[in-house]
């Protein structure tokens, strides 16, 4: 499986935090509670299936996956 | 003419006969059961109208509430419940009434306080409220769960982050019913409600700031505003006010729909309580399901939605709950699939006036359905009693009788 990489849009999250609830290793919240990707955004093996599951579920569509 | 005294003695509104060309959010048949409805309204067009409340859009199609939500040019939230009057605006509420640019500060002041985090430390308290509310009732067989249960965990628990007494929380209740329902149509109610509660919380203020506490009202009275400078009473109470008036019958509702499903479909209350990890999955379709929360705009300038006309001067029913039922969005919309894995759906809103307490709605809905699925693993509607909704902006049980123990 190809590598995958994910980034938050900051100009359109608005802090649903679900990719926070879905999969806590690959997100993490500001003091306002708006997400950002852990690190470079690159997904560990084993957690491909989380970061699909988060940007399914993000009700703005701020979560991009590239596959690298 | 939004000030005549005879504003407030508006007749009840004729039945509504044609659905498409003269809506009503308020008739009983859309009370009861709007979903066909809101298929009808769908089939005819992305945006419909009404004449009544003075003129009225509806988007049906979660497409047009997208790009409604997203558009702060043409539409304003300086009215956020569709009224049959429009009184001058005086009872300010921010951030929910504010637009660009006075909204952004507004709500980064609110926000902290309301991250997962902060609701993780709440939680015990919550998870203890449950229990306190389902040992007064468990007992019995039998219960109003709406009346009993839902009701009280919301307000308890934003007393419980105000600093008040939880017991204050019947007030309230009077409040809410005041503002959201009697309020579409009497503006008496209204004004009544609204001063009452300024008056409660501005006594809390005043005492705040000779003992100032770790409670929300201190944290907002610390707070600062865009310049640098503390937030005005003014502001303080209306953001207070919409605290109050937005997290209480809206958890209230999402909750007591979410038992309503369960006691009347008994695979999926099996399968949460033998599988208790897929919850926060089953919350999220109740959420999507029968979201309890319709929002208005204001057109302040004239555009097009989904190829649709709207025109200024006209207020828009915002339903992020007809959106979450369109199947162009979700495929079968209209059933409930408690595993449902893509779930966009928009029962907090979509855009900048994201609901500032989604995390407290979704910790109380996760701590109050565990709870009561722990010690009330079995039950059903009463055949005997009779489940009632609310009316207008905010839609759930207000009635909800269940049998279970030694009656299940």
């Amino acid at each position: 499986m190809s590598k995958l990489r994910i980034r938050v849009d900051q100009d359109k999250c608005q802090g649903h935090a679900r990719c926070k609830s879905l999969a806590p290793e690959l997100f993490e919240l500001d003091e306002y509670g708006n997400a950002h990707e852990v690190g470079d955004g690159t997904v560990p093996a084993g957690l491909e299936d989380k970061a699909w599951l988060a940007q399914t579920n993000c009700p703005e569509i701020a979560i991009e996956v590239t596959e690298e | 003419m939004s000030d005549s005294p005879s504003a407030s003695f508006l007749p009840e509104h004729p039945p509504v006969t044609d659905w498409v060309h003269d809506f009503d959010h308020t008739d009983p048949v859309w009370t009861d059961d709007p979903f066909p409805i809101w298929e009808t309204l769908r089939a005819a067009s992305p945006v419909v109208h009404t004449e009544r409340f003075l003129g009225c859009y509806m988007p049906t199609t979660y497409q047009a509430v997208k790009e409604i939500a997203y558009d702060t040019e043409h539409f304003s939230s300086r009215r956020v419940i569709v009224r049959d009057v429009r009184p001058e605006i005086s009872a300010r509420a921010p951030p929910i009434t504010s637009d660009p640019p006075e909204h952004k500060p507004a709500k980064q002041v609110l926000l902290p306080p309301f991250t997962p985090d902060a609701m993780k430390r709440l939680e015990p308290r919550v998870r203890a409220i449950c229990n306190e509310l389902i040992d007064e009732f468990i007992a019995d067989g039998h219960c109003d769960a709406a009346a009993r249960y839902t009701k009280h965990i919301p307000v308890r628990a934003i007393a419980h982050m105000l600093g008040i007494p939880e017991k204050d929380g019947d007030l309230f209740i009077k409040w809410i019913h005041q503002i959201l329902e009697l309020g579409i149509k009497d503006e008496n109610e209204m004004m009544s409600g609204v001063r009452e509660m300024t008056g409660y919380f501005m006594a809390h203020l005043e005492q705040r700031k000779l003992e100032p506490g770790d409670d929300l009202i201190s944290q907002l009275l610390r707070a600062k505003g865009p310049g640098g400078q503390p937030l005005t009473d003014e502001h303080v109470l209306g953001s207070l006010r919409l605290l109050l008036i937005a997290g209480i019958d809206t958890t209230w509702s999402a909750l007591g729909s979410s038992l309503w499903h369960l006691a009347k479909t008994p695979a999926d209350r099996e399968r949460l309580v033998a599988e208790p990890s897929l919850i926060p999955t089953a919350i999220e379709e109740f959420l999507r399901a029968y979201s309890p929360v319709t929002m208005a705009r204001e057109v302040m300038k004239e555009t097009t939605i989904s190829g649709c006309p709207v025109k200024a001067g006209n207020m828009v029913l915002l339903s992020f709950p007809a959106a979450n039922r369109d199947p162009a969005m979700f495929p079968d919309a209209d059933k409930v699939v408690i595993d449902r894995k893509e779930n966009r759906h928009a029962a907090f809103g979509l855009g900048i006036h994201r609901c500032v307490g989604s995390n407290l709605a979704r910790m109380e809905m996760q701590v109050a359905i565990e709870e009561w699925l722990k010690r009330i693993p079995d039950f059903r509607l009463d055949p005997a009693g009779k489940v009632t909704w609310s009316e207008g902006t905010v839609r759930g049980p207000r009635q909800l009788p269940v049998l279970f123990g030694k009656n299940a």
